[in-house]
């Protein structure tokens, strides 16, 4: 028997009035008139409970521009999912926030484009934007919604660490992620604007260090260290098929949000067939489940419990094999070259391509 | 170290919750979810608010029929790391 997945992320829409250049949505938006209503996703939260899923993340796009977002929160928390908001703020209202309280909410992460005005709303691509999430910020304080605040670093705001660091404390935050972007979906296109460079990322890894050591028993510190200066790959997903799936606004199941990249996998709809059929049954997610379908170096790596051979988007992006061992990974043969054209997209400069809205063809450019 | 006067608790977006998919009980906090064993299962069942540690370890020792000394140290063991992961609250 398939073990059973810990946590879901539901995708709840990919529409947002953000338009960040390395969203990790699909380059193929889902339209607003293809997502799924209340009744299907709070099907799909029971049925992900009984299959034994413990955490749910409500994400999107932006899940606050879902109307039935509180009924939403209500669903997951009956069916006993310990329930996850993650959003932008943008959207979110005192009132709002008051009855996702009383739904019965269990957590809030709340996405950091920048520390200040100026670089959170260029990056976002809404001016405001930072105005607006502070005030969001300071209406879940009032609660006491327990707060992950969760900053997405990159060359042009890695710079801002420490007083995101800081921002965590003031705005009363029990966890900060510093995730350094990662390069899939929208980043991907925009590796010569988003990549750090490799003197960046190692201080980057200083200062989480730092700060942990200092800030112990205050704040909790996830870190995402730079995706391409590293010398092992992450343990995506905690491997794939084996912790946790992804539930795309209009249903379909995936084994990872950028799944869909990888050709000849057929995904099911959780609209059409039960969830644990899909976990168990479905080939895309018994594809690369375990360590049976890995090809050497992996297959004889004393790693390959650790890391899965890292990320198959990744392997099939920047390998053109999704079967192949992770190019961040040092044994891979295409690391150097990997190194060598990370530094060339660090030392690049490149106008932003934001992600538009689902429906619209033409990403805005702009600096 | 907790201190035999000081007050645990679990702060709000933390909970635990028998799994009953797998069996057991879960600690359910933000990100993250730790399976409990029988013994950290009857730490945190005694965890409520408002008994001290002291009271925590004299009621476990009980229960368990084990030396309370033991029981102090196992148990603030146990609470200690849920306090650093921001799992556990501690009042005076
Ligand atoms: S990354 Fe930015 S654009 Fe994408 S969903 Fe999140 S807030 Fe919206
Ligand atoms: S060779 Fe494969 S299993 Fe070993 S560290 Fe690299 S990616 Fe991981």
């Amino acid at each position: 028997m398939t073990r059973p997945p810990i946590a879901m992320l539901a995708e709840l829409t990919h529409r947002c009035p953000l338009a960040c250049p390395y969203c990790s949505n699909p380059l193929d938006l889902v339209r607003g008139a293809a997502e799924m209503g209340t009744e299907d996703w709070a099907r799909i939260f029971r049925e992900a409970a009984d299959l034994g899923v413990l955490q749910l993340h409500l994400s999107g796009g932006e899940p606050a521009a879902r109307r039935d977002l509180v009924d939403l929160v209500a669903a997951a928390r009956a069916a006993g999912l310990y329930t996850n908001l993650i959003t932008s703020g943008i959207g979110l209202t005192a009132a709002r926030l008051a009855a996702l309280d009383a739904a019965g909410l269990d957590h809030v992460q709340l996405s950091l484009q920048g520390t200040d005005a100026a670089m959170a709303d260029a990056i976002g691509g809404l001016e405001g934007a930072f105005a607006r999430k502070l005030e969001v910020a300071r209406q879940i304080g009032e609660i006491g919604f327990p707060l992950t605040l969760n900053a997405v670093l990159h060359r042009r705001n890695l710079h801002q660490l420490p007083r995101a660091i800081e921002m965590a404390l003031e705005l009363g935050a029990r966890r900060l992620e510093v995730a350094t972007v990662q390069f899939h979906g929208w980043a991907l296109r925009n590796r010569d604007a988003l990549m750090p460079s490799r003197e960046q990322a190692r201080e980057a890894g200083q200062i989480v260090a730092e700060a942990r050591a200092r800030l112990r028993g205050r704040l909790v510190i996830d870190y995402v260290p730079a995706d391409y200066h590293g010398d092992y790959p992450k343990r995506c997903m905690g491997g794939w098929g084996s912790t946790g799936l992804n539930v795309a606004p209009d249903g379909t199941v995936l084994p990872c949000h950028a799944a869909q990249t990888i050709p000849g996998l057929e995904f099911w709809s959780a609209r059409a067939v039960p969830l644990a059929r899909i976990w168990a049954e479905n080939p895309a997610f018994n594809a690369y489940r375990g360590t049976e379908w890995m090809a050497e170096p992996c297959r004889s790596c004393e790693r390959k419990t650790k890391d899965f051979g890292g990320c198959r988007c990744q392997a099939m992006a920047l390998a053109g094999d999704a079967g192949a061992t992770d190019p961040t990974c040092v044994k891979s043969p295409l690391h150097a070259d990997l190194a060598a054209r990370a530094e060339a997209h660090a030392a690049a400069d490149a106008a932003f391509v934001f992600r538009p809205a689902p429906g619209r063809e033409t990403a805005g450019q702009g600096a | 170290m907790i201190g035999p006067g000081e007050v645990p608790r679990l702060p709000r977006g933390v909970r635990v919750q028998p799994d009953r998919v797998r069996g057991g009980w879960v600690l359910l906090a933000p990100e993250r979810a730790v399976t409990l064993d029988a013994v950290g299962q009857a730490i945190l069942a005694e965890v409520d608010g408002s008994r001290s540690f002291g009271e925590i370890c004299a009621r476990l020792a009980a229960a368990f029929g084990a030396p309370e000394a033991q029981i102090a140290e196992d148990a603030g063991g146990f609470l200690n790391a849920l306090r650093e992961r921001l799992f556990l609250e501690v009042s005076p």
